[in-house]
């Protein structure tokens, strides 16, 4: 089962409103993905949680219909 | 979660101080993200144990839970989580994997 880029482009918005999401489909095959998730939100977090957020909005998603997700989370330059 | 593989995996991540949960193992990993775990481990030298979950279903199910983490491979240090194949990589280039090691009291070779 293959996810969408604008799929996961919108969980991943939804469940934190302020992110900039960049997402791009690393085999052309809708099953690997690399997500840039930038955000304020991310702040004082260590890397382990900023993840568990982004998988916090993809909703059990990630390990089941979405295969591969390379993720980056970086919090913006102030 | 079952309780059997809950306290293996304890034992486990107590026992040894760089425990990686994959797919395959160290020698014949089977999937790219535990494969680029273990080339940065073997790259900067340090000793892991790696447990093949793809041997063990109750297993592979039972860490994605202990860690409330999704994916695999999974790092732990010292009982610690440290994060999937992304955060390795991403410490590792940033050159914060050894001094990380190094602090948490783990052996790394002087010459990397």
């Amino acid at each position: 089962m293959a996810m969408d880029a604008g799929e996961i482009e919108r969980l991943i918005r939804d469940g934190i409103p302020d992110a900039v999401v960049r997402i791009d489909d690393l085999r052309g095959d809708g099953d690997h993905y690399a997500a840039y998730v930038e955000s304020p939100a991310f702040a004082g977090k260590t890397r382990v949680q900023q993840h568990q957020m982004v998988y916090a909005a993809l909703r059990g998603q990630m390990g089941n219909e979405l295969h591969a997700l390379a993720l980056t989370t970086v919090v913006p330059k102030a | 979660m079952d309780q059997t593989v809950h306290e293996r995996i304890r034992r486990d991540i107590t026992d040894n101080d760089v425990v990686l949960y994959m797919k395959g193992t160290p020698v014949f990993p089977q999937c790219g993200f535990s494969a680029a775990v273990v080339q940065v481990l073997s790259h900067i030298g340090v000793k892991f144990k790696g447990i093949d979950v793809l041997v063990d279903p109750a297993l592979r199910q039972g860490i994605k839970e202990f860690t409330n983490w999704p994916t695999i491979p999974q790092l732990y240090v010292k009982g610690e989580f440290v994060g999937g194949c992304d955060i390795v990589r991403d410490m590792f280039e940033s050159g914060e994997l050894v001094p990380f090691f190094k602090e948490k009291g783990v052996e790394v070779p002087e010459n990397v």
